[in-house]
C-alpha cells in the first residue's frame, strides 16, 4: 500500500517535445496497492503526461536506449534502475541523448 | 572451443550476474565521494573526479593529435545541441585557467540557423537566434552566426581543395610550443587574457524570402530522410568551411561525440562511403587542405556529455533537425542508430569497440595513384574519388553506363533554362558537344554524377521532383544496405532536374567539366603529333603548339560555326 507521493518529473535534450514542450511538471501520484517505484512511474507518465508518440519515449517497460535517467541528480543506474522506490519530493530527470549533436 | 565430444545441448552454467554499482559504494576514484555517474561499464564517479576525468580527456585529446598550434585560429562549430555546447564550455574554461595548462589557440564560433531545411516557421527561428545570442554572448568569443541560405551565395572555389603548407613534425609543434611561452613571458600577464571579444561579426542581414524558399524548395525536392541528412551535413559543411576560409581559421572543430561517430561509421558504410572512414571519423579530416576539421569530443560518451551538462549547468540551446519526431525506420542514420543504442544497452562495450575500430583505420592513398596527385576529389564531399569509370565490368561501371538517356532526345535545347554544357559562356570556342563520341557529355546530370563518389551518386539520385527511386524505398525497409542494381535506377522514368540545387555547385561542376574536356583534347593532339610526326622533333612541337593553342583545330571551327 503506497501512500500519494509528491515528485518532479522534468525533461530534457528534445525529450520534451513529446510532452508539449513542458519541461518541467510536479506531479502527485495517488496512493495505490503497489509501491511507487519507475516502472510503475513509467506507465503512470505514457498514461498522464506522454502527450504523442510513446514509442520514441517508452520501450517495453523501460526507457527507450538513448533517454537517461537522473533520480535527484544521480545516475540510475546506482539506485537499481526500474526498481528504485520513489520517495516524497524526489526529482527525476529524462534526459534525451539522441538528439542534436 | 570446440572438442570432440563436447556436448552443446547442456545450456551453459549460469555465473554470477555482474556486481551492479550501487550507491552504497564509494567513487571509484578517490574512494570516498558519494558517486553519482556510472561511466563506462560499472566504474561510478563522484562529482568531482567525473568534473576532472571529463576535462582530462578533453585536453588529453588535444595534446595527443598536436595538431592545434599556439596562437591558431580555431573557429568551433556549435550546433546548440549538447556535444558542441559541452566542447565550447570546455574551450573557454580551458583558456582562462592559470597559464601552465591554459589553452593556446583563438577560439571563434560559428552557429548556422538551419531553420529553413527542418521546416521552422520564421517566429520559431527568431527565437532560437535570440536565445544562441545569449549563449555567445556570455561565452564571449568572436562568434559568426550564419543562415544556411547562404548556400545560394557561395563561390565555386569552397569546393577546390587548397593546398596548404605541410604539417609540422613533432619538433615544429614543441619549436612552437616553446617559442609562443617563451613570447608570452616577454610581453608580460596582462596579454594573456582571454582574447578580447572583437565587434561580434554578427551575419550580413536576414535572409531574403527569395533564398529561404529556394532552400525549402531544395530540400522538399528530396525525397528520402537519408538524402536530405546527408545533403543538410553537405551544405553545413561548405558553409563552415567558407566562413573559415574568409575569416582566416585554419582549424574547424567539431563536437561529434563517441558515440555519434560510432553510428556515423556504421551508417557511412551502409551509405557506400566505406572508402572514407578514416576521414569521416577520425581526430583529424584534412580533406579541404587548408582548413583541417578536428574533432576533440570524439572520446566522449553522450552520456557524459549530458551528465556533465547537467551537473556543471553548460548551456545549450535546442533547435530542431530534419529527423526530429522521425521514426525509426526514416533514414538509415536512424535506423543504424537504433541498432546500436539498442546493443549498446545489453552490451555496453559496443560503442567503444567500434570506437576503437575507427581509430585502427588509416588514410592511406589509392593504389596505383602515385604520391602527390591524389587524384580528381568529388565535387560534394571533396574526398578523394574512389570510383574507376573505365571499369564497367563494377556496380559502378554499370551505373554510370545507364545514366545515358534511352532516347537522343535534343539536350541542348531541353536543357537551356537550366545549367548547359554547350554553351561554354567563356568566350573561348571551346568544343563541349560531342553527340558523336560521347553522348553523355551533353547531359548537365551526368557531368555531375560523373563527379560524384559513390555515395553522393547514390544521394543525387533522390534528389528527384518524381517519387523515390525503388532501391531507396526497398533500402528503408531493410537494415538500410543499399544495393544498387543496373535496372532499377530509374533514369528513364523520372527525369531528375538539377535546378533546385545551389548554383555554386553546378558551376564548379560544369567548370571541372570543361577543364576536363580541354585536357581530353590536348592528350588527344599530342597523341597524335607523336604519331603522325616520326621523323624529328621539330614537327612534334609544332603540332603540339598547334594543339595547345586553341583555335587551330577543325573541331574548334565547327564549335565556332555552332555558336
Amino acid at each position: 500500500m503506497a501512500a500519494p507521493l509528491s515528485v518532479q518529473v522534468e525533461f530534457g535534450g528534445g525529450a520534451e517535445l513529446l510532452f508539449d514542450g513542458v519541461k518541467k511538471h510536479q506531479v502527485t501520484l495517488p496512493g495505490q496497492e503497489e509501491p511507487w517505484d519507475i516502472r510503475n512511474l513509467l506507465v503512470w507518465i505514457k498514461k498522464n503526461l506522454l502527450k504523442e508518440r510513446p514509442e520514441l519515449f517508452i520501450r517495453g517497460d523501460s526507457v527507450r536506449p538513448g533517454i537517461l535517467v537522473l533520480i535527484n541528480d544521480a545516475d540510475w543506474e546506482l539506485l537499481g534502475e526500474l526498481d528504485y522506490q520513489l520517495q516524497d519530493q524526489d526529482s527525476i530527470l529524462f534526459i534525451s541523448t539522441l538528439h542534436g549533436g | 572451443m570446440c572438442e570432440v565430444g563436447e556436448d552443446y545441448r547442456e545450456p551453459a552454467p549460469a555465473g554470477p550476474p555482474p556486481p551492479r554499482p550501487c550507491r552504497e559504494q564509494k567513487c571509484v576514484k578517490c574512494k570516498e565521494g558519494l558517486p553519482v555517474v556510472v561511466i563506462r561499464a560499472g566504474d561510478a564517479f563522484c562529482r568531482d573526479c567525473f568534473k576532472v576525468f571529463y576535462v582530462h580527456k578533453f585536453r588529453a585529446v588535444l595534446g595527443k593529435n598536436r595538431l592545434v598550434f599556439p596562437g591558431e585560429k580555431v573557429l568551433l562549430a556549435w550546433s546548440g545541441g549538447p556535444s558542441s555546447s559541452s566542447m565550447l564550455w570546455q574551450v573557454l574554461e580551458g583558456l582562462s585557467q592559470d597559464s601552465a595548462k591554459r589553452l593556446r589557440f583563438v577560439p571563434g564560433v560559428v552557429f548556422a540557423d538551419e531553420g529553413a531545411a527542418c521546416g521552422q516557421s520564421p517566429e520559431d527561428r527568431a527565437k532560437t537566434l535570440a536565445e544562441a545570442k545569449l549563449v555567445l554572448q556570455t561565452v564571449g568569443f568572436p562568434w559568426h552566426i550564419v543562415a544556411l541560405e547562404e548556400v545560394f551565395s557561395l563561390p565555386p572555389s569552397v569546393l577546390r581543395c587548397s593546398a596548404r603548407e605541410p604539417v609540422g613534425t613533432e619538433g615544429a609543434y614543441k619549436a612552437a610550443v616553446d617559442s609562443f611561452l617563451q613570447q608570452h613571458h616577454v610581453l608580460g600577464e596582462e596579454k594573456q587574457s582571454r582574447p578580447c571579444p572583437q565587434h561580434p561579426q554578427g551575419r550580413a542581414g536576414p535572409p531574403t524570402a527569395g533564398q529561404t524558399e529556394a532552400l525549402s524548395r531544395l530540400f522538399n525536392s528530396v525525397k528520402t530522410l537519408t538524402a536530405k541528412e546527408e545533403l543538410l551535413q553537405t551544405l553545413r559543411t561548405h558553409l563552415i568551411l567558407h566562413v573559415a576560409r574568409t575569416h582566416g581559421y585554419s582549424k574547424v572543430m567539431t563536437g561529434d561525440s563517441c558515440t555519434r561517430l560510432a553510428v556515423k561509421l556504421m551508417t557511412s558504410l551502409a551509405l557506400g562511403r566505406g572508402a572514407f572512414l578514416a576521414w569521416d571519423t577520425g581526430f583529424s579530416d584534412e580533406r579541404h587542405g587548408d582548413v583541417v576539421v578536428v574533432r576533440p569530443m570524439r572520446e566522449h560518451t553522450l552520456k557524459e556529455v549530458a551528465f556533465y551538462n547537467r551537473l556543471f549547468a553548460v548551456p545549450s540551446v535546442f533547435t530542431p533537425a530534419v529527423d526530429t519526431k522521425a521514426p525509426e525506420k526514416a533514414s538509415i542514420h536512424r535506423l543504424m542508430e537504433a541498432f546500436i543504442l539498442r546493443l549498446q544497452a545489453q552490451f555496453p562495450s559496443t560503442v567503444s569497440t567500434v570506437y576503437r575500430t575507427s581509430e585502427k583505420l588509416v588514410k592511406a592513398p589509392r593504389d596505383g595513384c602515385a604520391a602527390g596527385t591524389p587524384g580528381p576529389r568529388c565535387l560534394l564531399c571533396m574526398c578523394v574519388l574512389d570510383v574507376d569509370t573505365a571499369d564497367s565490368a563494377t556496380a559502378f561501371g554499370a551505373q554510370t553506363s545507364s545514366q545515358l538517356p534511352q532516347t537522343q532526345p535534343p539536350v541542348a535545347e531541353a536543357e537551356a533554362p537550366t545549367v548547359s554544357c554547350c554553351h561554354s559562356g567563356m568566350g573561348r570556342a571551346q568544343h563541349c558537344c560531342r553527340m558523336e563520341a560521347d553522348p553523355r557529355a551533353c547531359d548537365p546530370r551526368a557531368c555531375v554524377t560523373a563527379q560524384l563518389c559513390y555515395g553522393c551518386r547514390v544521394n543525387m539520385k533522390d534528389l528527384v521532383s518524381g517519387g523515390p527511386s525503388p532501391a531507396r524505398e526497398q533500402a528503408g525497409a531493410g537494415l538500410g544496405l543499399r544495393l544498387r542494381s543496373p535496372g532499377t535506377s530509374g533514369s528513364s522514368l523520372l527525369q531528375p532536374s538539377l535546378d533546385p540545387l545551389p548554383p555554386y555547385i553546378l558551376a564548379e561542376a560544369q567548370l571541372r567539366s570543361q577543364r576536363a574536356e580541354a585536357e581530353q583534347e590536348i592528350q588527344e593532339r599530342l597523341l597524335e603529333a607523336e604519331d603522325g610526326a616520326r621523323p624529328g622533333a621539330t614537327s612534334a612541337e609544332q603540332a603540339h603548339e598547334d594543339g595547345a593553342r586553341p583555335g587551330a583545330t577543325s573541331a574548334e571551327q565547327e564549335g565556332a560555326d555552332g555558336l
